[in-house]
This record gives C-alpha cells, sequence and structure tokens, in this order.
C-alpha cells in the first residue's frame, strides 16, 4: 500500500519533468536549448517513471530490465546530445544558448 | 493504480502530440530530429506505464528496442548531414 502510493508519487513528479522537458522543447530559441530541454528534462522524467514502475512490480528481473531500458536510455540521449550539437554548429547554429544579453 | 498509469500514459501521449508542433514549426532539420525523439524517449515512457496495466513484463522488450532504435536513428541522422558532420574534435589551446 505505502509502496503503491510512493510509486503514484514517483511517476506523477516523472510526468512533471516530462512536460517541463517538452514544454522547453516548444519555447527555447536555440537548437542547443532545446537539446538540453530534451535530453536531460526528458530523461529525468522517464527515469521517475521507471523508479514508480519499479516500487510497483515487485520482481527482481523485471526491476533489473527496467533499470536497463533506463540506463540504455541515458547513454543515448548523452551521446546523441553530444553528437546533434556538435553537428548543429558546424552546420551554421551559433551555440550561444540564444542568450540575449 | 491501473486508472493512475492509464492517465499517466494519456498525460505523456499529449506531450508527444505537442512535440509533433516541433516537428511542423522547427526551422532546421534537426529541430524536426528533437521532436523525434522526444516521440522516442515519451514512448518508452508509455510504453513502461503500459506493461503495468497490462501485467505483462515483455512488453518491457519493446520498450528496450525502441530506445534502441532512437538512438540508431539520431546517428542515422547526423551522419546524413556529411562526412565530416561530427568527426572532428575541438581544437584550440
Amino acid at each position: 500500500m505505502i509502496l503503491d502510493a510512493a510509486a503514484a508519487i514517483l511517476i506523477l513528479l516523472g510526468l512533471f519533468f516530462f512536460t517541463a522537458g517538452t514544454v522547453g522543447l516548444l519555447r527555447f530559441p536555440d537548437i542547443h536549448s532545446r537539446l538540453h530541454a530534451l535530453t536531460k528534462a526528458d530523461n529525468l522524467g522517464l527515469g521517475l517513471v521507471v523508479l514508480g514502475a519499479a516500487f510497483h512490480l515487485r520482481e527482481g528481473w523485471t526491476i533489473a530490465k527496467l533499470v536497463l531500458v533506463w540506463g540504455l536510455a541515458l547513454a543515448a540521449a548523452g551521446a546523441v546530445a553530444q553528437l546533434i550539437a556538435r553537428a548543429a554548429l558546424d552546420h551554421g547554429a551559433n551555440g550561444d544558448d540564444g542568450a540575449r544579453l | 493504480m491501473i486508472i493512475f498509469a492509464q492517465v499517466a500514459a494519456l498525460v505523456i501521449l499529449v506531450n508527444m502530440a505537442a512535440g509533433l508542433v516541433r516537428v511542423l514549426k522547427g526551422p532546421t532539420r534537426t529541430d524536426r530530429m528533437l521532436g523525434a525523439q522526444l516521440i522516442g524517449t515519451g514512448g518508452v515512457a508509455v510504453l513502461i506505464l503500459l506493461s503495468l496495466v497490462e501485467r505483462k513484463p515483455a512488453i518491457l522488450d519493446v520498450a528496450l528496442l525502441l530506445a534502441l532504435l532512437a538512438a540508431f536513428a539520431a546517428v542515422g541522422f547526423v551522419s546524413s548531414l556529411g562526412r565530416d558532420a561530427a568527426a572532428e574534435p575541438e581544437t584550440g589551446p
């Protein structure tokens, strides 16, 4: 019962971060800042959803598979962020995160 | 809990639909690829929540595969930009 409540709270937090990342993807002015919103905030939301699911399904191998999915998503997001940022820089984005002083 | 997971999956689906706005609007190809990556990450989250609803841990294998394919798609995109797209490390002091 308590574990199910903890799972629900973690999934709610995950939804909040996921929505924040999507709002950032829509509203930020530049490619590089949108990359930050996508690969950091959305993956944090995914990690919290994974944690909530792990609290709900309490079997060993299923939790291991969930952690594997999250680890792969994190590693892929990190590598993809670097690749896309470098490629966008070479192709004309100016890489200053759209900051206007 | 099942209804909660279904509502959460619906919220993530709405997020993915909002990410399609970036795919439509994005002035460069990179923005469109970012929208596709959002659909990949959101799809992984929806599949995890669906495996809670249906009580089938086999759906997690599909989530793993989707995360892999999203990574492949991003690497394919970067390598389609040209041979030197992500090749050289930064030079400088």
